[in-house]
């Protein structure tokens, strides 16, 4: 187990807190090596000093089928910079370092398979994971890793969509723990104009049917989207792709991208207080 | 999901969430029509009207002297649009109309199942969208036409390899954009459940023919059924028809690039290793962190760093065997098919006849009885085939 692993903060802990101080929870994602290890280690500084309540990892991989072109190119940037499953704990790992906020990962199952299941989440515990995502995992197929994240201390997290159907939340939700990922559109990551009607929707059919915190992503990109979902009763925000962007906008100027992501991040998270 | 979709442990559905629900009606009404006399009804109309079924199987008497074996061709080459895909872009197309999807979106590698489904949108009268790699949608011109004569939209991918894995993740993405009026028209026994038991299913008339026709021509079953596989879908379609005959070998030849021991191979079942892509665990060809490699054959259908996950499963149980020949040997088994019997074959279709030829050249093979099934035709690989072979047409 690694030795600060006792310190780090769960979920539960920060969504509790944070509701008694009305807030919700703001959780900026960046992907393991984009644009290269060491600038996203400093975006992820970034994120801790501006405000982030969480944070989400994504590990790069060749065939991201639930992302949009922002992701995708971050993913493709990050392979090409070299990260390996290896290096992206060692990301983790420098993380933990300087922070002991709740870490999620947003994974590809054939990274975990590959690894082997066991494997993969001994090492995400050891390196201080708080809990992990794959994207093309519904429950049907999750067994193993469920009983790994269980005997690991990790949090398996999943999706619930618009056309999930309530009792598939049910299940879903009982097999899930640390929070309910709630996709906020019908559609891949990617930035987006408006909050639609329909994610309020989903907001509240979920918080009908479950204890467990729920965290909006997916279209997340402006500081009246995050206000909207937490408004709407759910206790986070994910912000991916607008974060993304500004990388890309900036592959010549690090120093203007890891201060505009800073600006970025400190008014999400003031739209977090409601 | 009613079935988990497994063949032993491979297959599944690993998706997205969003799109479960889509698997789901997919499912349901697959299993619905699949026995529907009324939908087969309409089916058989169109196999016959339309595209042209049955198929002969051809005694390829030039072949079987210089051989030495009695060799029979089952001719998926003859049918409209040029290769067997038509009888599952019908299929799935006639099971979209039913359960009143007003749109197809198709994924396509050089052209052939977007070609197949293009038509069939016409046909049906579906707006039908193709995603394709924009490298391939260069090296296939022609094919992009005929796609878009018959009302298709051919849309680039500019991402990854920009090949057909890329238009595979771009065609997911689409439907996970689009899943309440849209149908996904997969083209080969891939993807999530139900896929490759629903594309299996569209062609396995394939197999019933074969097998019929085979028992009608020479009393008996074959020693050996030899197909190409690149996703699988062709192959699967004939072994469909002597699963149970324990005795009929069943080959299954993939694209051996410049060679398996080289890393521009397309032989994902003979070099690759236990892998999620795209919607199911099978074989894929990867490397230690899972990250997956970019495919190669000079025939773009092989060309696919992917399988279907039944043939994994024939794989690892022995009931199908599965051997790889390089782009030269199989533009030798074009050459030999054209010159010797008149038949043109698509680059695909001459892997599994570049290695008819090597079967047959085993001293315990001599006098067998095989047929090959000739998946396509050659007419779209004509320029390909002068390059390699030097030749300015």
């Amino acid at each position: 187990m690694n030795p600060n692993s006792k310190k780090t903060m769960t979920y539960n802990q920060v969504f509790e807190e944070l509701k008694n101080k009305n807030e919700g929870a703001f959780i900026p994602f960046v992907v393991a090596g984009d644009p290269d290890f060491e600038t996203s280690i400093e975006i992820v500084k970034k994120f801790v000093e501006n405000g982030a309540d969480a944070l989400e990892i994504g590990f790069p991989f060749s065939d991201p089928v639930a992302d949009g072109p922002s992701v995708q190119t971050a993913d493709i940037r990050a392979l090409g910079s070299g990260m390996t499953t290896e290096k992206c704990f060692q990301f983790i790992e420098r993380i933990r370092e300087f922070t002991q906020i709740p870490i999620g990962l947003l994974v590809y199952y054939n990274l975990i398979y590959k690894k082997g299941i066991e494997t993969f989440y001994k090492r995400a515990s050891e390196a201080g994971v708080t809990g992990i995502l794959a994207a093309d995992l519904p429950p049907e197929e999750a067994g193993s890793a469920v009983e790994m994240a269980d005997k690991y201390g990790v949090n398996q997290i999943f999706m619930v969509a618009q056309t999930t159907r309530n009792e598939r939340i049910d299940e879903i939700a009982k097999l899930g723990s640390g929070f309910l990922y709630v996709v906020a559109v019908m559609g891949v990551t990617g930035a987006r104009s408006d909050i639609q009607t329909s994610t309020v929707d989903l907001i509240t059919r979920v918080k009908d049917r479950t204890d467990l915190p729920i965290a909006v992503g997916f279209g997340i990109s402006k500081p009246e989207h995050v206000r909207d979902v937490i408004k709407s009763g759910s206790n986070g925000a994910i912000v991916a792709s607008a974060i993304i962007n500004i990388i890309t906008d900036n592959l010549d100027n690090k120093d203007k991208a890891l201060e505009e992501i800073g600006n970025f991040c400190s008014e999400l998270k003031q739209s977090t207080k409601i | 999901m009613l079935e988990d979709g497994k063949f032993g442990k491979y297959g599944g559905i690993f998706v997205p969430e969003l799109i479960i629900p889509a698997l789901e009606e997919l499912e349901e009404a697959f299993y619905k029509y699949k026995d529907d006399p009324e939908f087969n009804e309409e089916l058989k109309f169109y196999l016959k009207e339309f595209a042209g079924r049955p198929t002969n199987l051809y005694f390829a008497e030039n072949l079987s002297k210089k051989l030495g074996c009695r060799v029979y061709l089952k001719r998926e080459d003859m049918l409209h649009t040029g290769a067997h895909k038509i009888n599952n872009t019908l299929g799935q197309g006639l099971l979209a109309k039913y359960m009143g999807k007003t749109r197809l979106i198709a994924e396509t590698g050089a052209g052939q199942h977007g070609i197949a489904t293009a038509v069939i949108g016409a046909l049906f009268s579906l707006p039908t969208e193709v995603y394709m790699g924009s490298e391939d949608v260069e090296r296939q011109k022609m094919n992009v036409f005929r796609m878009e004569l018959s009302g298709g939209k051919v849309i680039p991918v500019e991402t990854g390899s920009k090949t057909l894995k890329d238009a595979v993740n771009e065609a997911f993405r689409d439907w996970i954009t689009n899943v309440e009026d849209t149908h996904y028209l997969i083209g080969s026994t891939m993807g999530p459940h139900p896929y490759p038991t629903m594309v299996k299913h569209f062609q396995s008339v394939i197999g019933e023919e074969a097998r019929r026709q085979i028992m009608e021509k020479e009393g008996k079953l074959p020693d050996a059924v030899i197909a190409c596989v690149g996703g699988g879908s062709n192959a699967m379609g004939i072994f469909a028809g002597f699963m149970n005959d324990d005795k009929v070998e069943l080959i299954g030849v993939e694209g051996g690039g410049d060679g398996t021991e080289t890393p521009r191979t397309g032989a994902t079942l003979c070099k690759g290793t236990e892998g999620i892509l795209h919607g199911s665990l099978s074989f894929v060809l990867q490397n230690q962190d899972g990250q997956i490699s970019e495919a190669h054959s000079v025939s773009a259908g092989l060309d696919y760093p992917g399988v279907g996950p039944e043939h994994a499963h024939l794989k690892v149980t022995g009931r199908a065997n599965y051997v790889a020949v390089t782009n030269k040997e199989a533009l030798r088994g074009f050459e030999l098919l054209s010159k010797y019997e008149g038949i043109i074959p698509a680059l695909e279709s001459s892997h599994a006849v570049a290695y008819a030829e090597k079967y047959a050249s085993m001293e315990e093979n001599k006098g067998k009885t095989i047929i090959i099934n000739l998946s396509g035709r050659g007419d779209k690989d004509m320029f390909i085939v002068a390059k390699e072979m030097g030749v300015e047409v």
